[in-house]
């Protein structure tokens, strides 16, 4: 509670750092201490973590760093997992584990790269939508309607089928795939905000709208965005997978998950740890990113504070 | 007062359990009702008044809360240790609610007659099946009930929506669905706190005539003092989970003996007279995490002693069935 | 210094039949004079809320004026004047609403002093600790946030708000009814002194009768839109004249014994906007309403001799002439 907290004297003396942030360094710990007690939460974070740890560090730790680009050793392919080959060696015999470590770095910068675009593009759009409303709203949320009526993934293979199969243009379709949820959410969002009590108050004070945006609105969107975008990474780095694997994202022999299960299929069931492998990475990082923003959601949901 | 009363609260300590640590909600509360009078609990935010009753039908989420001692005995029989089929069987038969926004607890999209007839059929599980109604003697028992109530029209508004009655309106069918189970007991929580003065009229004068006619007793949660006086027999002051001062009507607000009584009463300001200062009380609540020991008013009492600071003041009879917790009356000097 | 005239203020329904308005102001002609105190009653939907919004340019205008010191608040295109913006500030009912939940007290506090000052850096924080000062809150305070603060502490935080700029009126929207009374003394009796302090007018909303009494010296009854009855608050509380003012008053409940248990309160709930009643709105509550005369025509306002204005038909000159002949009750 508040009276906990030490009052500084009446000088002049500009307050510390630590007495400026004090609030804020409170509210981290109740928000720290509120994730810790959640079990699958904690779980998604450590899942996240060690996908994190694995895409920064793991490539230049991997036992056989050439075979991520696919050098061909057909004397040990197709071989099981044994101590020399964690993960066992695929049809030209590079190590699987060494792919799919390399692979964890793709898919982030694959996750990241649509989320973020997608942010950049729905987080705007949203906020005119719900701020200026009126036609140009009821034209930006038609707009998403169009987008949102066609399932995701088929417009995004119709895009690439358009653009030419590629990690580039996989990824460049995802994300244009991808905005329309921010939209809808932003405006939702902005829409009851822009009739909040504090918002009627900056306004009578003679506040513009570019201040009653960026001060007062967008500041108090964040929290659904940040919950939002981090279930997005584990479903844009699921549905980058599934376009690799329908052939139209990345190419073998990139180190793609979704390409390397592809191929390991036709290897399917004898040689099952070609494809087993990528699989079950792409079902950990999902679930990690899922259980981490269900966990996000609980403590950043305002309703929950006070 | 005969020997097992109507209703009593007798040394009730209840403890809310969260991140922050335990918080002591309420500490030794005693409270009695005799059946067909009224009891007002007042107090302001935090002071425990809708925890307290709460509990009667076993409404508390647990955790965070957590009984620590006492017992609430209804004719006889302790609402905080029985079944729960047996508080099945009070709950709207015996005891009935009713709470300060009826839109919440009416279901948007049944009408309310439909959710009454549910009320009735609930009621009679119970019941040996000669004595049962059928759910179209449900039906005209909530027309009945309607009407009891002053609802205008009762056999049309039966099909309406919640939505399409007026507050007041709405609060009357909460009041109706609460006394369909003929209860012997009615809890108020606000009732009357989200209605406009000239509709709280009203609510509050059915109540009274409802207590006169049918011999309801009613426990009456209320921030305003104004509305215990007007309607009820008893009062309760409660303070910090605390009740501080409790009374009939004439003896606590003529004679407020508690500084804390003395200070809310000298903090309204009254609508038929001028008055040129208004007390207020300063300070704030004490932290229920860590209550002071002693008084857990003492930080915002202008008449503080030593004694306060160290050992907790018991309740103790002045005059009559007026009773006060306060180190003042202990030492004889209480109506100075 | 504040002149309201012939106010009307319609709001399209947001759902229902298509062109019905609801008529939320019709005709609020009120005046207010510097250092007054004027108190707007009413119960919820009496439009008491949108009269003061109006004032601060939060609501359109549908018809009338709205003058500040005899000069018009809108420009011809209906535009509020940005340079009124520092001379009214608003407090609002419910403080934990009104403040920015993201921003430190620092933040909110400063921002009217950024928005309408040079003051920056260290001298906006000195002036912060000023205003905090005034309403009597610790510098402790500057950087917490909103949930951290009491009800009282976030009302008194709005008040330091309003008062940055050294406004000349207040509109001070319900301002104590989400705080404890106790808490509500303290603000009330804070805002009593700081008026005399800074020299403030005040337009103080609220539904609660003896609020009003205690901090305003006119008061004005509101009902569905239109003011019913104003004048002093002694004369309207002491000897209430219009038939609603009483019933509101009749409806008060006490905090004193030995008040009757049972009343004859006002019956009914309060009309519709949308569908405003004929004649006077007053009627199909009203215990004293004539038939043929209240539901038909509509009331004008009458000036009693002792400066009071009240809208009802019993003091229209046709009407109380008959009943002084007829015996009844003199008006005043």
């Amino acid at each position: 509670m508040t009276d906990k907290m030490q009052i500084s004297d009446g000088s002049d003396q500009p307050p510390s750092w630590r007495e400026r942030h004090q609030s804020g360094i409170r509210q981290l710990r109740l928000y720290a201490h509120t994730f810790s007690k959640n079990g699958s939460a904690m779980l998604g974070l450590g899942i996240v973590l060690v996908f994190l740890i694995t895409a920064a560090i793991g490539p230049s730790l991997v036992p056989y760093p050439e075979d991520a680009q696919g050098v061909i050793h057909l004397e040990i392919k197709l071989k099981a997992p044994d101590a020399d080959h964690w993960f066992g060696t695929d049809e030209v015999g590079d190590d699987v584990f060494t792919r799919v470590v390399v692979g964890a770095r793709v898919s982030l910068q694959i996750g990241l790269i649509v989320t973020g675009i997608a942010v950049l593009i729905g987080v705007p759009l949203g906020m005119m939508a719900g701020f200026i409303g009126g036609w140009i709203g009821e034209a930006i949320m038609r707009f998403t309607d169009v987008f949102l009526a066609v399932p995701g993934l088929i417009l995004a293979i119709a895009i690439v089928g358009a653009l030419g199969p590629g990690i580039e243009n996989a990824m460049l379709a995802l994300s244009l795939v991808w905005w329309p949820g921010y939209v809808r959410l932003v405006q939702a969002k902005t829409l009851s905000l822009k009739n909040s009590i504090y918002v009627d108050a900056a306004r009578s004070m003679g506040a513009s709208n570019t201040r009653i945006v960026f001060v007062h609105i967008l500041p108090n969107c964040s929290s659904p965005i940040v919950v939002k975008a981090s279930m997005d990474m584990g479903m844009a780095i699921l549905a980058a997978a599934s376009l690799g694997f329908l052939g139209l994202g990345a190419q073998p022999p990139f180190p793609e998950w979704g390409a390397m299960i592809s191929v390991g299929r036709n290897y399917l069931p004898d040689w099952w740890w070609y494809s087993f492998f990528p699989g079950l990475f792409i079902l950990l990082t999902v679930l990690g990113f899922n259980l981490m923003g269900d966990g996000l959601r609980d403590i950043l949901d305002p309703r929950s504070r006070e | 007062m005969t020997d097992t009363p109507f209703f009593s609260i007798r040394d009730y300590r209840l403890n809310f359990e969260t991140f922050d640590g335990t918080y002591q909600v309420l500490d030794g509360v005693n409270l009695d009702l005799a059946r067909g009078q009224s009891l007002g609990i007042v107090g302001e935010t935090g002071c425990g008044k809708s925890v307290t009753v709460r509990n009667i039908l076993g409404l508390l989420p647990s955790p965070p809360a957590k009984v620590i001692s006492g017992e609430i005995l209804f004719e006889g029989r302790d609402l905080l240790r029985i079944s729960k089929s047996e508080m099945q069987r009070i709950r709207g038969v015996e005891i009935a609610m009713i709470f300060q926004d009826p839109m919440t607890y009416l279901n948007p999209v049944f009408t309310i007659g439909l959710q009454m007839i549910d009320v009735i059929m609930a009621h009679q599980r119970n019941k040996p099946r000669s004595e049962k109604r059928n759910r179209r003697q449900a039906r005209d028992h909530a027309i009945e009930m309607l009407r009891r109530v002053h609802l205008p029209n009762p056999d049309q508004q039966i099909n309406n929506y919640p939505h399409q009655l007026s507050g007041g309106m709405r609060q009357r069918v909460l009041i109706a669905m609460a006394l369909s189970g003929n209860p012997k007991l009615l809890v108020a929580d606000e009732p009357t706190t989200a209605l406009d003065v000239t509709i709280q009229a009203q609510i509050l004068d059915l109540i009274a005539e409802l207590v006169e006619e049918l011999g309801l007793s009613v426990i009456l949660i209320t921030h305003d003092l104004g509305v215990v006086a007007k309607i009820c027999d008893r009062v309760a002051v409660m303070y910090a989970g605390q009740v501080v001062e409790y009374g009939s009507i004439e003896e606590l607000y003529d004679t407020p003996l508690h500084p804390y009584t003395q200070g809310l009463l000298q903090s309204i300001p009254h609508p038929e007279k001028m008055m040129d200062e208004l007390a207020g009380i300063p300070g704030f609540l004490p932290n229920l995490l860590n209550p002071p020991v002693g008084c857990r008013f003492q930080d915002r009492c202008e008449k503080v002693m030593a004694v306060c600071k160290t050992s907790s003041p018991v309740g103790a009879t002045v005059s009559g069935s007026h009773n006060v917790a306060c180190h003042l009356i202990d030492h004889g000097d209480g109506d100075a | 210094m504040l002149e309201v005239l012939d106010l009307d203020v319609n709001f399209a329904t947001k759902s229902g039949k298509k062109g019905a308005v609801t008529r939320a102001v019709n005709g609020v002609t009120l005046t207010l004079e510097k250092g007054n105190s004027l108190g707007l009653v009413g119960e919820s939907g009496s439009g008491k809320t949108t009269v003061g919004r109006t004032v601060l340019g939060l609501n359109h205008v549908s018809a009338g004026k709205v003058m500040f010191d005899g000069e018009r608040t809108r420009d011809k295109a209906g535009q509020f004047k940005p340079r009124f913006r520092s001379r009214a500030q608003m407090v609002f009912q419910d403080p934990h609403s009104a403040l920015n939940p993201r921003m430190t007290i620092l933040r909110s506090v400063s921002e009217p002093l950024i928005l309408h000052t040079k003051l920056r850096g260290a001298k906006l924080r000195q002036r912060v600790c000023e205003l905090l000062e005034i309403v009597g809150l610790q510098q402790q305070f500057l950087y917490r946030y909103p949930h951290e603060l009491s009800g009282g502490q976030k009302q008194r935080v709005c008040i330091a708000r309003a008062i940055a700029l050294n406004p000349e009126l207040l509109v001070l929207d319900e301002p104590t009814s989400a705080l404890d009374v106790s808490v509500q003394a303290q603000i009330l009796e804070f805002l009593k002194s700081i008026q005399k302090q800074l020299d403030l007018t005040y337009l103080f909303i609220s539904h609660n009768l003896a609020v009003v009494r205690y901090v305003c010296n006119k008061t004005a009854v509101m009902y569905l839109g239109q003011i019913v009855e104003q004048g002093d608050t002694e004369e309207v509380f002491n000897n209430p004249q219009h038939p609603y003012t009483k019933a509101l008053l009749a409806a008060v409940p006490l905090p004193k014994s030995g008040q009757p248990r049972r009343s004859t309160p006002l019956q009914g709930d309060i009309p519709s906007p949308v569908n405003l009643p004929k004649g006077c709105f007053f009627h199909t509550r009203c215990s004293e309403a004539i038939a043929g005369r209240c539901d038909n025509k509509p009331v004008q306002n009458t000036t009693l001799p002792d400066g009071r204005q009240v809208r009802c038909v019993l003091f229209e000159g046709d009407v109380s002439q008959a009943r002084e002949t007829a015996g009844l009750v003199d008006p005043v």
